[in-house]
């Protein structure tokens, strides 16, 4: 198979942090919005470098979406920042009427999504933040895999018209897409060519599908990995041709089920070409304390799992 | 130049056309834009006079308005067509399937004049004050202004707003209170009081002024007012009193009129009261 190396490994969020800085640099018209996690976000090194362009709302995020529907009228391009579940669950509404229906053009960045925010546990845990914004017509929802992707990402985003989620993780993570990668908004990236079993990953599980297509081969399972890292709109001509020569399909997300990577190529396959599929992500629970690594292992998110959903997909065949 | 009694003219033919959207839609909110007729006539033709063949979703090097309480759309849109952004004759699209011309004011038809999506309580002044920073940031020395409902104030994105415009001194936005006292489930006093909202305003850092809405003189004067107030680093705030159902009597002070279209003979009664000023749509 395709090999990919870990350049060392580097969280999501500083990808974000060091594009959003390029961005400040390259763009008068990019402003940032933090609600008291600039730390966290790594948007530090932007509201240094531009103290006029940074807007700190304090602990307000209904506010600070609000407001940044608001700039957009004026022809500002704000980049909002804070955790999964603030970006996302705690400001549906604002977003809903403000930025997805009125078509806005607000960037909004959220760190610490997903199981392996960790220790926080729960509370802070949003897995339903895909499906939610999903679901928002005019919205874009992008989930990228490393520091490099999330730093493309990011930068890619910023030339695109209208309301885009971009989702990002806070633990350090192999980093082992190629530094300064072309992002293009909506195209599915093909990382290893096979032809039993295609694995759709997005987000942190791409990694753990590289890893399970290395075990897969040993077992002489040939598996096609491709990185989601657009889940709206989704590559559909990359799902369909993928599963047209592999037969069956396994997604892998940072997620819950519902809503998430899965939902989106089971509707795309069940009414284009149905086929047996297997889903690794959170099933209908809420996470809890622990380390991520903990965590991905016992909510079923961990390589071993992705193995056995595709050797369990391929008996379904 | 425009009168007063040039105003109140058009004030008064926004009031027919308000009852008469309602009534052609059956359904709609003829009570809150009865009472906010005079304030947005003045500020459109008299304060802020922005280029209505113009218009441009970015809004820059003219005044720029938002409505928080989107239910009082039909008297936003009579004085947008009256003031000649689009032709008076739409207005009987009014909630209509196919219009511009939504239940709530709305972007996704590219209606001219509107600028953000609302009716979802308590989001406008949160977009107004983004705007009025994006103003800054452009170097643009223009105003802008929020109308917000006296229930809307019940939502706690709005206190958010409050304290954040105060914090960063936002002084060119100009945020007004219709506070006509009623909701639609009854007087606030009973919902849910407001208390003492020049105090409140105060205590959050605002520059507090007020003015009874009714009356078109003390309209004018009383924004011409907040504008002197404006760029002093406090954001401006207008508690302006009115009369939900303002015009027509059986409409006046009554909540039961928030939400509710009058029928043939109300709307004939309604009309009588009326003078049509400028020709009905």
């Amino acid at each position: 198979m395709t090999e990919y190396l870990n350049q060392g490994s580097k969280d999501t969020r500083s990808g974000f942090g060091e594009a959003l800085l390029e961005l400040g640099k390259q763009n008068p018209q990019v402003v940032a919005l933090c609600a008291d996690l600039t730390g966290s976000l790594k948007m530090e090194a932007f509201a240094k470098e531009f103290p006029d362009r940074f807007i700190q709302t304090g602990i307000a995020e209904a506010n600070m979406i609000g407001i940044a529907a608001g700039l957009t009228i004026g022809g500002k391009i704000p980049f909002t920042g804070t955790f999964a579940n603030f970006s996302t669950a705690r400001v549906y509404d604002q977003i809903r009427q403000s930025v997805a229906y009125s078509n806005k053009n607000v960037k909004i960045c959220a760190s610490h999504a997903g199981l392996t925010l960790g220790e926080d546990g729960a509370t802070h845990q949003n897995l339903e933040d895909i499906g939610m914004m999903k679901m928002l017509p005019n919205m874009t929802v992008i989930n990228p895999c490393d520091f490099n992707q999330t730093k493309a990402a990011t930068l890619a985003i910023a030339s695109h018209p209208g309301p885009v989620y971009l989702r990002f993780g806070r633990p350090k993570w192999p980093n082992f897409t190629q530094a300064g990668q072309p992002f293009v908004i909506g195209k599915a990236l093909l990382l290893n060519e096979g032809t039993d079993v295609s694995i759709f990953a997005t987000g942190h599980m791409v990694w753990n599908a590289l890893q399970a297509c290395k075990i897969l081969e040993e077992q002489g399972i040939r598996a096609e990995i491709i990185d989601i890292h657009t889940i709206k709109p989704l590559d559909e001509a990359a799902v369909l041709a993928s599963v047209s020569k592999t037969g069956c399909v396994v997604t892998a997300e940072e997620h819950m089920r519902n809503g998430g990577l899965g939902d989106s190529v089971a509707q795309l396959l069940a009414l284009r070409n149905p086929l047996p599929m297997e889903m690794v992500a959170v099933n209908d629970t809420f996470g809890e304390s622990g380390k991520p690594e903990e965590l991905l292992k016992k909510y079923g998110l961990d390589v071993p799992d992705i193995v056995s959903a595709a050797l369990k997909v391929i008996s379904r065949k | 130049m425009l009168s007063i009694e040039d105003l109140e003219q058009t004030a008064s033919q926004v009031r027919r056309d308000i009852i008469r959207m309602v009534h052609g839609a059956s359904s709609g909110h003829p009570g809150g834009p009865l009472g906010s007729a005079d304030f947005l006539v003045a500020l459109y033709f008299k304060i802020m006079k922005p280029d209505p063949l113009q218009f441009t979703m970015d809004g820059t090097g003219e005044d720029v308005f938002f409505l928080s309480n989107g239910h009082l759309s039909a008297g936003w849109y009579s004085v947008l067509a009256h003031y000649g952004y689009f032709g008076t004759d739409e207005l009987a699209t009014f909630r209509k399937l196919g219009s511009r011309l939504q239940g709530h004011p709305a972007t996704a038809e590219g209606l001219p004049g509107i600028r953000m999506s609302s009716g979802s309580l308590g989001q406008g002044l949160s977009v107004a004050i983004g705007a009025a920073m994006a103003k800054k940031l452009n170097g643009d020395e223009h105003l802008v202004y929020c109308l917000m409902g006296d229930g809307e104030l019940q939502e706690g994105q709005n206190w958010e707003a409050f304290m954040f415009a105060a914090g960063k001194n936002i002084d060119n936005l100009i945020a007004v209170v219709d506070y006509n006292g009623v909701q639609i489930d009854g007087p606030n006093e009973k919902v849910m009081p407001l208390g003492d909202l020049e105090a409140k305003f105060e205590a959050f850092g605002w520059n507090v002024l007020s003015m009874y809405g009714n009356d078109m003189t003390e309209v004018v004067d009383g924004l011409k007012k907040a504008q002197w107030f404006t760029g002093q680093g406090k954001p401006v705030m207008i508690i302006m009193t009115t009369h939900m159902g303002f015009g027509v009597d059986f409409m006046l002070d009554n909540h039961e009129w928030h939400g509710v279209f009058p029928n043939d003979e109300q709307t004939e009664k309604a009309l009588g009261q009326i003078a049509e000023t400028l020709g009905d749509y």
